[in-house]
């Protein structure tokens, strides 16, 4: 502030240092992910095999509308997040109002247990997920050792059991992370608050919906558009704990869009349409959560 | 001053790691890593394609298998031809090779991709037609294609012109369990030259006996449809490589006989390969049906030896054509666009894989690669009964069955419309209605996908 008052030359010079850092971090953005995205734009509205590109418009978009392998995977990514992200939130903030408890002994020890799945590779642990829940895995043979089936149960082999495992996979590997979130915008909640809310009578209930969730509000909203984001963008569950299957019952958005630039015919064109349509989604849905959380008057 | 220090030091290891990941970055994509010589490569603007001189670079992906071969490929040139001859072999799976050709195409720069590169035979089509800049023509290159088995070379011709110098063999084999099946009172040859029928037959006094299935397979990746399809000649195509699914004879008669076989508990279904693998080598089946290079797998049971025997497959009833042998897998190499050496890999390819009985005879008992090169076949190699194999001498065998495989129609949608039947085939089997009318979308969704 008191810069300004010393004249232009230094503010200048401010300002020509502040650019300098900036530059190359912005023209490391602008060549790594905007172009890109442009030329990714470009190329959803062309059509072509190989390497024989026509603009063809917006046939690529109307495309998707007609592709029902498409519309069964936008329903599919939509069931993850309406089931997973509201389970694996109100997990997260429980567990980390547990483990913000002032009283608890060995809370370092807890928090790191609830963390560490984060810490594992998104290949590996569905990989241990798929073997976890195969016709003779531990589920099953713990299943069939205590008597609940006869043999083993096919929970990859069946749609329902098959979404079921997935998003039990996704609550497993991304509550902590989102625990961790709660956990720090919990501490920046004075005791006091807590302290006068208990003078005041107020349960343990009570203090939770009045103190700890507006006043995690910002928080709250941020994990909500991260999962958002990243369950739209769900990709590495789909493709190596069930492989898109039974008969595409689980498959996600990005994992048929993979599909069709990478296994089948290629077809690159389609591929970016299809990005860009779960990239419109995810704004959509960011700028309403961010609209329906704003407080501001 | 102690933190100061500290910190310097760390970024300076930072900064010196980074730039260690650059060069080795380069290096892998260069695909010189070997040599480290990477200002050579740069200097060409060629990275993989060794230019001049006696070197080639290839990329393959089994260590058991195709890489052994193409290494004693490398010596048998070396010493008979061309002394100062190199070869160097990078490790690169099937599926990195097609993705990095496709990424190379798409961007228009082959300048990563190595000389000569092997690809499963199923997607020669698919990758001649939509990227043919990235391959070479071998039609007149000096490589004498007469010899090999004429099913086999049609996989890698496309409009006539021979893209691939055939690699290994994809004759279908029925392995069983013979200890498994005396205990059910039959033995091999009840099960050589059989139905269908006869098999489902077999195959439910086996289950009821032992409480084993006979065969297991993945739901989602129809082997067992497509073998059973080629082994009457017939496909998911017509002549012109469109979809034929609606009215499909021969294909409804195989979701039939699956579907019998899942019901009768005769056929073990399974999600991935891993488990397939697993349903094998757990003894959970009495044995299984595949592609030959199957084997290798089988005989990593090293204390089963000389309780399995193979046999031809069983045929279908009803379609015309029908025979007891069929192809699944096998690949051929392909020489990339970005061999700056072509002549010296044309004469390395024609003088080994096509032209040295001597080669197939060394990889054979190491890596049990069985050729489709003729000569080979009359090799006394091949003539050896296996311990393993209860003494049959399988190898002759395969090659005899791989003589007597049907070729069929195929098309550069080849793995499209096989995804297509096979979650057509997990709808029927889960009870998602009508044959017909899943069929129908099937042949629908296929259609969409030519579009």
């Amino acid at each position: 502030m008191e810069s300004k008052k010393k004249g232009m030359s230094l503010l200048a010079k401010q300002r020509a240092a502040g650019w300098a850092f900036l530059t190359p971090a912005t023209l490391m953005i602008v060549v790594m992910s905007f172009y890109p995205m442009v030329r990714a734009f470009l190329l959803s509205l062309q059509t072509g095999r190989g390497t024989n590109y026509t603009f063809t418009g917006i046939s690529n978009y109307a495309r998707m509308f007609e592709d029902r392998v498409f519309l069964r995977s936008v329903t599919n990514t939509f069931f993850y997040l309406a089931i997973q992200v509201p389970i694996m939130l109100i997990l997260a903030i429980l567990l980390a109002q547990l483990l913000n408890n002032r009283d608890l002994k060995f809370k370092g020890l807890f928090r790191t247990c609830v963390f560490l799945p984060c810490a594992t590779s998104l290949v590996s642990y569905a990989i241990i997920f798929r073997f976890l829940f195969a016709q003779d895995g531990l589920i099953n043979n713990a299943l069939v050792a205590l008597g609940i089936f006869s043999e083993g149960y096919n929970f990859l082999g069946n749609a329902g059991t098959a979404k079921m495992v997935i998003i039990i996979a996704l609550i497993w590997r991304w509550t902590g992370y989102n625990m961790v979130f709660y956990l720090a915008g919990l501490q920046n909640i004075e005791y006091s608050v807590y302290e006068a809310a208990k003078i005041d009578g107020a349960n343990g209930w009570r203090t939770f919906w009045s103190i700890t969730v507006p006043l995690l509000k910002p928080t709250i909203i941020m994990t909500f558009i991260m999962s958002i984001n990243g369950t739209l963008q769900l990709f590495d569950e789909s493709v190596n704990l069930t492989n898109g299957g039974p008969a595409n019952a689980t498959i996600t958005m990005s994992h048929y869009i993979y599909n069709t630039c990478f296994l089948r015919a290629p077809n690159f064109g389609y591929g970016s349409a299809m990005a860009f349509f779960v990239f419109i989604i995810v704004a959509i849905l960011a700028f309403i959560n961010l609209k329906v959380g704003d407080t501001r008057d | 001053m102690k933190k100061k220090l500290l910190s310097v030091l760390l970024a300076g290891m930072m900064v010196l790691s980074l730039a260690a990941c650059g060069g080795g970055g380069d290096d892998g994509g260069s695909s010189d890593g070997g040599s480290g010589n990477a200002a050579e490569s740069d200097e060409g603007g060629s990275g993989g394609g060794s230019e001049g001189g006696h070197k080639l670079v290839v990329w393959t992906w089994d260590p058991a298998f195709n890489i052994p071969a193409i290494e004693e490929a490398g010596k048998i040139y070396k010493e008979e031809v061309d002394p100062d001859f190199e070869l160097e072999v990078i490790e690169t799976l099937s599926d990195d090779c097609e993705t990095k050709l496709q990424t190379c195409a798409e961007s228009g720069d082959f300048g990563t991709m190595a000389d000569i590169i092997l690809m499963q035979d199923n997607s020669y089509q698919k990758f001649v037609s939509f990227y043919p800049e990235a391959f070479t023509d071998l039609t007149d290159s000096g490589i004498d294609f007469s010899e090999f088995a004429e099913g086999k070379l049609a996989y890698s011709t496309v409009d006539g012109k021979n893209y691939g110098v055939p690699f290994d063999n994809g004759a279908v084999i029925s392995c069983y369990r013979t200890d498994i099946l005396e205990e059910a009172g039959y033995t091999i040859d009840d099960l050589t030259d059989i139905d269908w029928n006869k098999f489902i037959e077999i195959g439910k006094v086996v289950k009821e006996k032992t409480g084993k299935y006979m065969l297991s397979g993945q739901a989602n990746s129809q082997d067992i449809i497509m073998m059973m399809l080629q082994s009457a000649g017939a496909s998911l195509f017509n002549e012109d490589g469109t979809p034929n699914l609606v009215g499909n004879d021969a294909l409804n008669e195989c979701i039939d006989i699956y579907q019998e076989m899942v019901k009768e508990g005769v056929f073990y279904e399974v999600n991935e390969w891993d488990e397939y693998v697993s349903s094998i080598t757990n003894e959970q089946c009495a044995g299984t049906i595949n592609g030959n290079w199957i084997m290798a797998t089988v005989m990593g049971m090293e204390d089963t030896s000389g309780n399995w025997a193979i046999t031809n497959m069983p045929k279908l009833m009803e379609t015309s054509g029908a025979t007891n042998y069929s192809n699944n897998g096998g690949s051929s190499w392909y020489v990339s666009s970005n061999c700056q050496n072509t002549d010296l890999a044309y004469d390395f390819l024609a003088k080994t894989f096509a032209g040295s009985v001597t080669l197939y005879e060394n990889i054979l008992p190491t890596t049990g690669a069985i050729s489709t090169w003729g000569p080979a076949g009359d090799s006394e190699a091949y003539q050896e009964p296996q311990e393993f194999w209860s003494d049959q001498p399988i190898f002759a065998t395969v090659v005899e069955f791989a003589e007597k495989t049907p070729s069929n129609n195929t098309s550069a949608y080849y793995y499209d419309v096989r995804e297509v039947v096979s979650t057509a085939i997990q709808d029927i089997m889960s009870g998602g209605g009508e044959k017909e009318d899943i069929l129908e979308q099937a042949q629908a969704d296929a259609e969409f996908y030519y579009q």
